[in-house]
């Protein structure tokens, strides 16, 4: 784009930075800002010393943050084998239907989030449509449930979050050059070769931006916890609504807060690394 | 042998938006149940009681009503500031947009119990009293960054020289923008608009931090848990999805009118 700008006149060297400023101030002070005064409360201990927030967050919630991550990965990895099929069957298999497939794949999250949720809460209920289907196939026991599980609680984070999936694998996809993959059928590759070889590897970047989107949301929620499982699937969100909101110990709140986000980041660092991709979003 | 990985793959497809529909089915399904209890999550009878009284619950209505002005608000404000960060971004080349890249991507890539929860640390901080005006905040920050990277990734394909030839024209800058710029961005800033509008009337973990003793919707349904689960929730969330439903018709009727009359091929949702 570049050339495009007219001149070198003065007026359109400052013009990108007076477009961008709202914008970017905004960002500055209700999001940078706020991470910044996170690290501030984490470390203002009343009295102990500085790391006293951080130690109990990790010593008393560890449980808390490994099984969030676990469920996170778990939710992940099922939206990944539920998603890259659809989006793969939408860029390549639709024809003139693909506008009205992507618009049926965003249409149910345009219902509130927590309806949704409690959509599923119907479903999975004891006595429910889903446990009679699971009994008469003899898959559960006469007392067996589904509400209250590890299953109902990660396969509600997987669906929340494959759209976030699925969208970024649709994109990366539709961008391949089909011809790639007709040159590589020609070349006697036989069609499982032509989509490792070619198709896969080119969807990489849609499949890195697409479990991040999936996974840092699926990490950070409570709700799926909350309505559809017990107690002992609580996840560490949970803590940080009811640290910060009901018992306001603020300096374990922020800490267990940051820890989160520190994990995250250095996750999401560390995983550009290994896919060697920067692309995002 | 083919054709067989073929129909399995269609198959698999096929049953991946059956699942997302699921629990959307059970949504409207339920919006014509008439519950036993004050819980509407065990099926008891067919009944058109809720839709001939959508309204019964005050406090349901005036979380709706407050969801909506957070919403309009909110996306109004996001729209302008993402549209013109967008813009920033394709037309010119500047020292630091590489900062302002990075910037409007983290708040995607933190969680939202981190958004909201440092957010809150900064209004305690400040002595700020949680209401109206921290929700509307909160969620003008997270709508500029899906605003922006939504109306960037729509208008990168556009032809600016047209700009120029206006101008040779004789167009003053003011009214290349009102006629040749703003309605060849104009699609993909109303895509976005909607996309803000439809992550604020759902957002719910930010909210959350920053409500104070206001109650949006999603809040409303939250606490709906323990005191009683109308089926008039499930009747106000059938009629947003209708309401999503032609909103979305009409801008991809819109958005391919536009890019037929321009030449332009550019697949409406990416």
């Amino acid at each position: 784009m570049a050339g495009t700008a007219a001149g070198g006149s003065r007026r359109s060297r400052l013009a990108p930075y007076l477009l961008v400023a709202p914008g970017i101030l905004w960002l500055l002070v209700f999001f940078v800002a706020p991470i910044i005064t996170l690290a501030q409360t984490s470390v203002a201990v009343p009295d102990g010393p500085w790391w006293n927030g951080f130690q109990r967050a990790l010593g008393n919630y560890g449980t808390h943050f490994f099984r969030s991550f676990r469920y996170a990965l778990g939710a992940t990895l099922i939206a990944l084998a539920l998603g890259y099929p659809l989006a793969y069957v939408i860029a390549f298999r639709a024809g003139k239907f693909k506008n009205l497939l992507l618009g049926l794949v965003v249409l149910p999250f345009f219902t509130t989030f927590l309806v949704r949720t409690f959509a599923w809460k119907t479903i999975l209920n004891d006595g429910g449509p889903a446990v009679w289907l699971l009994q008469q196939v003899h898959l559960l026991g006469a007392g067996g449930r589904l509400l209250d599980t590890t299953v109902a609680v990660v396969g509600g984070l997987t669906y929340n979050f494959l759209p976030f999936m699925i969208l970024p694998i649709y994109v990366s996809l539709e961008k391949i050059d089909r011809r790639l993959v007709e040159a590589a059928e020609d070349l006697y590759s036989t069609p499982i070769g032509a989509f490792r070889k070619v198709v896969l590897p080119l969807s990489l970047p849609g499949v890195f931006a697409g479990s991040l989107l999936t996974f840092i949301p699926a990490a950070g929620d409570f709700i799926n916890a909350q309505l559809l499982g017990s107690p002992n699937q609580q996840m560490i969100g949970t803590v940080i609504q009811n640290q910060f909101l009901e018992v306001r110990d603020y300096p374990l709140a922020a800490s267990l807060s940051f820890v989160l986000m520190a994990i995250i980041t250095i996750g999401v660092l560390a995983y550009a690394r290994v896919l060697g991709t920067e692309e995002l979003a | 042998m083919r054709r067989l990985g073929r129909w399995f793959l269609e198959g698999v497809a096929g049953l991946v938006l059956a699942y997302l529909f699921l629990p959307i089915f059970v949504i409207v399904l339920y919006s014509f149940n008439k519950p036993a209890g004050k819980f509407n999550f065990v099926w008891k009878a067919f009944s058109f009681d809720a839709w001939r009284d959508p309204f019964h619950y005050e406090a349901l209505v005036d979380a709706m009503k407050l969801s909506l002005r957070v919403a309009a608000l909110s996306t109004a404000v996001a729209t302008v500031f993402g549209t013109l960060i967008a813009l920033a971004l394709t037309r010119y080349r500047f020292r630091g947009s590489g900062a302002v890249n990075l910037l409007l991507v983290l708040p995607l890539t933190t969680p939202e119990v981190v958004l909201g929860s440092s957010l809150l640390s900064l209004f305690l901080d400040l002595n700020a009293r949680t209401g109206f005006a921290t929700i509307v905040i909160a969620h003008i920050m997270f709508s500029v960054s899906y605003v922006a990277l939504t109306v960037r990734a729509r208008i990168r394909g556009f032809d600016w020289t047209l700009e120029e030839a206006a101008m040779d024209l004789g167009a003053t800058p003011f009214r290349v923008f009102w006629k040749v710029t703003l309605p060849i961005i104009a699609p993909g800033i109303a895509a976005a608009a909607m996309l803000a509008f439809a992550l604020s009337l759902d957002d719910f973990i930010i909210t959350l931090f920053n409500a104070g003793n206001r109650i949006t919707y999603p809040l409303y349904v939250y606490g709906a848990r323990r005191a009683a689960f109308p089926p008039q929730i499930n009747v106000l969330a059938t009629a947003i999805l209708l309401l999503s439903l032609l909103a979305l018709g009409a801008t991809v009727l819109w958005q391919q009118r536009t890019l037929r009359q321009r030449g332009m091929a550019i697949t409406p949702l990416a």
